[in-house]
């Protein structure tokens, strides 16, 4: 459904952040991008989502496409209405607006109003949480009540393929579990494609089918989810167990530094 | 005349001229909320909006109501216009550029003006009668009381567009982060040039009532400078802040005008709003209803 063919991605016109990037992410399922920091995990979401240009960064080489017509020369806006959106890391709510407003803000590309309320009823049914929280500034809700939010201002837009940004990141791990359960619910209840960015390895790849390894601006390594959760050097770096399988302690003497296969 | 009688008086023009000066604040924070710009323009734009009115008025020998069309669509036009070929150049930049910007076109409007249509100060006459409207031991101009209805029927107009619309609520969404709300698919660009539109509105209409009331010329430009007391003490960025900031700078420059001028022979009206001003920054910078920086703890 969405395709990246072989991107390159150059910031400020001279540094090269993705060195040919190519991914698929099928239609219906839940794809993950794992990697470490500064992997170029973001930029490759913003390239999809077009909002590169605003920070003076360019895809100068591949395309990408979106059920076959090329999206990566269009303005963010523009994606959006494709059925493409975005979610940032860091739950980027906008602070000053309630909750509620903050859904009618996601919902910008939506022009029918009655569509609008039953885009909000829809989100409150995901996150009941944030109906109790809708009057209330977004920039006063918990951690999670946020990240609930942005997700669901994104849903607000109708997209068929959400760009999910560390969800994870900061919150308690009864959160994750129940927010990532909720994307789970999305993708099978709503049809809803997810491209789900992760430095969780162990669960992002319990829910996803497929799963891409980026690197340095490259792809090192695709695969089903669960040939990833088999793989060596996943186990080693990314879900921090040793070849045994068991969890790796750090005061055996002589600890074994496993080379990543795919540097060589 | 009986002690409180004056204090009343100098209440009730406090009152009115500070609606008016809301009006004013009003473009100010319009640009403020949404695009982060600080316009050091405003002054300049109401000039200019005056100088149109009038030129229709007086060169054209047009009827009042269609030079403030003219006047309002002119505006708009020039709103649009700004954002078109200068500002939106600087998006992305820091914001001193967009200051020093403001403050650039600030000086070649003030050249303009005078340069296009004569630096004689022109009477913008409305159909109002100079009779002061008599209210017990009160004694109002009507054109006063006509800038502070037009003044309160826009204030409400924008309070209701922000707070109510879904354009509103997405225009605040823009002012709250511009990156975030291109990604809810917003277009920024569009939301900036609505607000300088929304300004240029907003000046037009503080030209004719404030061009009635003290003449147009380039000194019309100086009621700018009132702008900056009104919205630091509401709030950059609010539109109640707008009200309220400018009837206190309304009234605290009438008294102070009414009740110290009689000892230092003069003045202390134009500055007792700033005074004020430095002293609100001390107290609380984000002003009375501006928006504060919010820390979850």
């Amino acid at each position: 459904m969405l395709t990246l063919n072989n991107i390159e991605v150059i910031y400020d016109g001279v540094i090269l952040v993705l060195k040919g990037v190519s991914l698929n992410v099928p239609e219906g399922g839940i794809t993950t991008l794992l990697g470490a920091n500064g992997a170029g995990k973001t930029t490759t979401l913003k390239a999809i989502s077009g909002l590169l240009r605003a920070e003076r960064g360019e895809v100068t080489k591949g395309s990408i496409e979106l059920h076959g017509t090329r999206i990566d020369r269009l303005p963010p806006h523009v994606v959006v209405k494709q059925g493409v959106v975005q979610v940032f890391e860091g739950r980027r709510v906008f602070e000053h607006l309630t909750t509620e407003e903050n859904l009618i803000a996601g919902a910008h590309v939506q022009g029918d109003r009655q569509r609008v309320r039953q885009g909000i009823d829809r989100v409150y049914e995901y996150f009941p949480r944030l109906r109790e929280r809708r009057a209330v500034q977004a920039g006063y809700l918990s951690g999670g009540e946020q990240q609930m939010l942005v997700i669901g201002r994104a849903l607000m837009s109708t997209p068929r393929v959400m760009l999910l940004d560390e969800p994870s990141l900061g919150l308690a791990p009864m959160l994750v579990e129940e927010i990532f359960a909720i994307v789970q619910r999305l993708n099978r209840q709503e049809q809803l494609t997810v491209l789900l960015v992760e430095q969780n390895a162990t669960l992002a790849l319990t829910i996803a089918e497929h799963g891409y390894v980026i690197e340095n601006g490259r792809i090192v390594l695709e695969g089903t989810a669960e040939a990833l959760r088999a793989n060596a050097d996943i186990k080693e770096f990314y879900l921090g167990l040793t070849e045994v399988g068991a969890r790796k302690s750090y005061r055996d003497v002589k600890h074994y530094k496993r080379r990543k296969r795919w540097l060589s | 005349m009986l002690d409180w009688q004056f204090s009343l008086l100098l209440l009730s023009n406090g009152v009115l001229i500070g609606l008016m000066y809301a009006l004013i604040a009003l473009g100010f924070v319009l640009v403020y909320k949404a695009t982060d710009a600080i316009n050091f323009a405003q002054g300049e734009f109401v000039m200019i909006a005056g100088f149109v009115v009038v030129a229709f008025l007086l060169s054209y020998k047009a009827p009042l109501w269609l030079s403030v069309v003219c006047g309002l669509a002119a505006m708009i036009a020039f709103g649009f216009g700004l954002e078109r070929a200068v500002l939106r150049k600087l998006i992305g930049r820091p914001v001193i550029a967009v200051v020093m910007a403001t403050i650039g076109l600030a000086a070649v409007l003030r050249g303009i003006g005078p340069l296009t249509w004569g630096a004689d100060t022109k009477n913008l006459a409305l159909p109002i009668s100079d009779e002061p409207f008599v209210l017990g031991p009160l004694f109002i101009p009507p054109i006063q009381i006509v800038g502070a209805v037009v003044s309160l029927a826009f204030l409400a107009g924008f309070g209701w567009f922000f707070l109510k619309s879904r354009k509103g609520i997405a225009m605040r969404a823009v002012a709250d982060s511009q990156q975030v709300a291109m990604a809810m698919g917003i277009n920024v660009e569009r939301y900036f040039a609505l607000a300088w539109a929304m300004t240029g509105v907003v000046s037009a209409l503080g030209g004719v009532v404030w061009g009635s009331l003290l003449g147009v010329d380039v000194h019309l430009a100086l009621v700018g400078f009132k702008v900056f007391p009104v919205v630091i003490l509401g709030g950059l960025d609010s539109i109640p802040g707008a009200i309220v900031g400018g009837l206190i700078v309304g009234i605290v420059e009438n008294v102070a005008a009414g009740y110290v001028d009689p000892y230092v022979g003069g003045g202390t009206k134009d500055f007792a709003p700033y005074v004020l001003m430095i002293l609100a920054l001390m107290i609380r910078p984000y002003g009375i209803f501006g928006k504060r920086i919010i820390e979850r703890i």
